[in-house]
């Protein structure tokens, strides 16, 4: 029998709330499963559609840009723009035919250390039955 | 090529239980850069902070990388020891492979190969970071207080006694906050106005505050150290120096409109003192309620004014202000009437909210320290008291603890039977919540000498009866229903950010949580400071608090303050945005979502103000150029940080 699909997951994680959040569900010692690398930048509002593509184009079968709730940014008002942005960003994926449950966006707090173990819990299990993301991959 | 060094720690066995410390520092040897690789059992002792340090020296490293736990705990470390080696401090960043890896995982083969992309994510970024230098700005070496509750009376003084100016800026028209409007404080029942006033005089007769009463913070611009308010002090119409506080100008005022400190169980006139010991000692006109300033409106006060203090031609005025610091003590508001009808609250006279009680037990109150019922004037045999009101009810209310309430209700219970010692107090709750020096000793005297029956259990419904406000709840401990004939309610009204407070956060550019409190910098290390440098939080503004608790916190926000305030440099991080000309077109796309205003288009070109600029990279993913970028942590370095995450 093929060994199970895991798929790589890129995470941009937001350096106050959701890289703070994963921090303490490691702290606390919460399990979850080690398909993600995680990336910490300062706010989920400087991550660029570039580095979305990117993590696509280099072979990511998902990604995640985690922020802190709506209101709470670090930054006053960061998460918005990364929400609209990313709102955008999700469409043109979806309208080059990728799986829309490839790309997520969540909003981890830095209390919230089961919250994050839970997103990615969940991501892996939606990126498993999808297999390995070819449409944005470049070929060697 | 950069000489990289990287250093695999293994914190013991909280890293080296899960990773393969050796093979990530073998795979890591061989990274194209990496030019000496160690491990080493703990990196952040003074032995492993020597490996690194000789290892920078002997290997002429220009850069290093840490594998070991989150940078929010050893980055300062390892930066230091990178520096004491000689090495710019900005050339060291961390991988973190302990919280983000080997305490999250078991499979230790996975762990590994998890941990190795994430050093060599650090390794890449760490290739293209230049060296910096912090940025240096001089300080404004005076303070900001906002609010003129007990928590910023104590902050001002702290701040003015250590020898630095304060402003002291109040909305209302006297400081004093909620604190004065109470009768007595637990546990010691002290008398709330007694303990008070000598501060509030202290702070009126400081040379060193300045205090603005009936103002408010109206616009705030620059950065720590150096920030510029404009505050609005509002027309009071009345000359505080000609004022003699006679008093005629109430006795002829024909206006009527309830009186704010008496939470409108009295009234008041359009041009009234709040209360006999108000800072500063002087009459304000309301001109919300005054019929209208010209004298053929009316007129009345000024005629009877002898020291000519009314000055109909009063204007408002903006006064223009630098401090280095600010801290905000905005304070808190009770649970809003219209948003809990389910208790006949706004609705029945005679259920009260907790700062209407203190009123009623206040000597100074409207029944002058007796507890009469405001319908009828008569004394209330039966009194029910509703704790949670509004509290701890997430799916109708706030979700908090209101904190207070516990100990405040106990206290009027208390208080109600030493007034009229053959009524009787019931409390509703849920749980008492009595921590505190002596708070559980007072509330157990609430009941023992004092006979307030405690009943377990939320109140169903309140109604009124036969000029009665009957209860019906449930005692959840003996299953039985109540059903109570009460002469008065009670209720512990949820406390909630002040009024105003989340437009004040807008302005100074704070965050807030999700009930609106303040938000602090960290919950547990930094519960004094806001997200942003130089600005401090002080009392309920950032959550809920009793007095001793908002005292220590204004004291702990006046010595932060202090340690801004006391230098001659504040050095700010350098990581911050950077424009390359000659990609950037000037299309201000950036400068519009800059959430500090710190960028500006100049001769067709963004320039930022380094200062300014936090370097949350708001602009870096706006630009669709890529002109714009956050110093070492460029969109180039997140490519290569991309590239090894995924194993490339």
């Amino acid at each position: 029998m093929a060994e199970e699909f895991e798929p790589k997951i890129v995470a941009f994680l937001c350096k106050w709330c959701s890289s703070a959040g994963s921090d303490l569900a490691g702290v606390s010692r919460m399990e979850y499963p080690p398909n993600v690398i995680p990336i910490t930048v300062m706010c989920s509002g400087s991550v660029s559609p570039l580095y979305i593509f990117s993590a696509f184009n280099k072979g990511a079968d998902g990604v995640l840009v985690s922020g802190c709730h709506p209101g709470d940014c670090h930054y006053i008002k960061g998460n918005y723009y990364a929400r609209r942005r990313i709102a955008l960003v999700k469409k043109l994926l979806e309208y080059v035919g990728l799986e829309p449950e490839r790309f997520q966006m969540s909003w981890v707090s830095a209390a919230e250390g089961v919250k994050y173990t839970q997103v990615i819990k969940d991501f892996v299990q939606e990126l498993k039955p999808l297999g390995p993301q070819k449409k944005l991959r470049r070929t060697q | 090529m950069k000489r990289t060094g990287v250093f695999v720690c293994h914190c013991g066995i909280n890293i080296a239980g899960t990773v393969d410390v050796k093979k990530v520092t073998k795979d890591l040897s061989k990274h194209k850069g990496v030019v000496h690789a160690e491990d080493y059992v703990y990196a952040c002792s003074d032995p492993g902070q020597n490996i690194i340090i000789d290892a920078i020296k002997e290997k002429n490293l220009d850069s290093v990388v840490v594998a070991c736990c989150s940078p929010t705990l050893h980055e300062t470390t390892f930066r230091n020891t990178s520096k004491s080696a000689g090495l710019n401090e900005f050339q060291c960043e961390i991988a973190n492979i302990r919280e983000q890896c080997s305490w999250v995982h078991k499979d230790m083969e996975k762990a590994t190969d998890k941990a190795i992309k994430i050093a060599k994510s650090a390794v890449q970024r760490v290739r293209r970071n230049e060296p910096l230098e912090p940025i240096s700005v001089p300080v404004t070496r005076k303070a900001l207080v906002i609010g003129g509750g007990i928590a910023g009376i104590q902050s001002a003084l702290d701040l003015a006694n250590t020898g630095f100016e304060v402003i002291l800026v109040e909305r209302a028209p006297s400081i004093g906050g909620h604190m004065i409007q109470l009768s007595e404080t637990f546990p010691t029942l002290d008398c709330s106005q007694c303990i008070l006033t000598p501060k509030m005089v202290e702070v009126s007769k400081h040379p060193k505050i300045k205090l603005m009463t009936y103002s408010e913070v109206q616009d705030i611009s620059g950065y720590v150290g150096n920030f510029k308010v404009k505050i609005l002090k509002k027309p009071t119409y009345v000359d505080p120096d000609k004022c003699t506080l006679c008093d005629e100008c109430t006795k002829v005022c024909p206006v009527v409109v309830p009186n704010e400190f008496d939470l409108g169980l009295t009234g008041r006139r359009a041009i009234y003192i709040p209360f006999p010991q108000a800072i500063p000692a002087t009459f304000t006109l309301d001109i919300k309620h005054c019929p209208g300033l010209l004298p053929i409106a009316c007129g009345k006060c000024a005629d009877v004014c002898e020291p000519e203090a009314i000055d109909y031609d009063m204007k408002p005025e903006i006064i223009e202000e630098e401090v280095g610091a600010i801290i905000v003590a905005t304070g808190y508001d009770l649970y809003e009437k219209e948003r809990l009808t389910e208790y006949g609250y706004g609705k029945y006279a005679d259920v009260l909210d907790g700062l209407q009680f203190e009123r009623l037990l206040s000597a100074s109150g409207p029944t002058m320290g007796k507890v009469l019922r405001p319908s009828d004037r008569k004394e209330p045999k039966e009194v029910v008291f509703i704790q949670c009101a509004g509290s701890r009810d997430p799916e109708l209310h706030c979700a908090y603890c209101s904190k207070i309430c516990c100990m405040y209700t106990a206290k009027h219970a208390m208080l109600y039977k030493h007034h009229v010692p053959d009524g009787q107090a019931y409390v509703f709750y849920i749980d008492i919540r009595s921590g505190g020096k002596d708070y559980e000793e007072f509330v157990q005297r609430a009941v023992e000498e004092d006979g307030v029956l405690y009943l377990r259990g939320k109140v169903s419904k309140v109604f009124e009866d036969k000029g009665k406000i009957k209860v019906w709840g449930v005692d959840t401990l003996t299953g039985k229903d109540i059903e109570i004939d009460a002469d008065m309610v009670v209720l512990a009204t949820a406390t909630r950010p002040s009024k105003g407070a989340d437009e004040l956060a807008k302005k100074l550019k704070i965050a807030m949580d999700r009930d609106g409190f303040l938000a602090e910098a960290h919950p547990k290390l930094r519960p004094v400071e806001s997200v942003t440098s130089g600005m401090f939080l002080a009392g309920a503004a950032q959550a809920p608090k009793d007095i001793p608790e908002a005292v220590a916190q204004a004291s702990g926000a006046a010595a932060k303050a202090i340690s801004i305030l006391s230098q001659e440099k504040l050095f700010h991080a350098p990581t911050v945005a950077k424009v390359n000309v000659n990609l950037c077109t000037g299309c201000g796309m950036c400068v519009e979502v800059c959430p500090y205003d710190a960028l500006s288009l100049k001769d067709g070109k963004v320039e930022v103000n380094e200062v300014l600029c936090e370097g949350c990279g708001t602009c870096s993913a706006t630009c669709l150029r890529a002109a714009i970028n956050v110093k070492n942590l460029t969109a180039l370095q997140v490519n290569e940080m991309i590239k090894a995450a995924l194993g490339g």
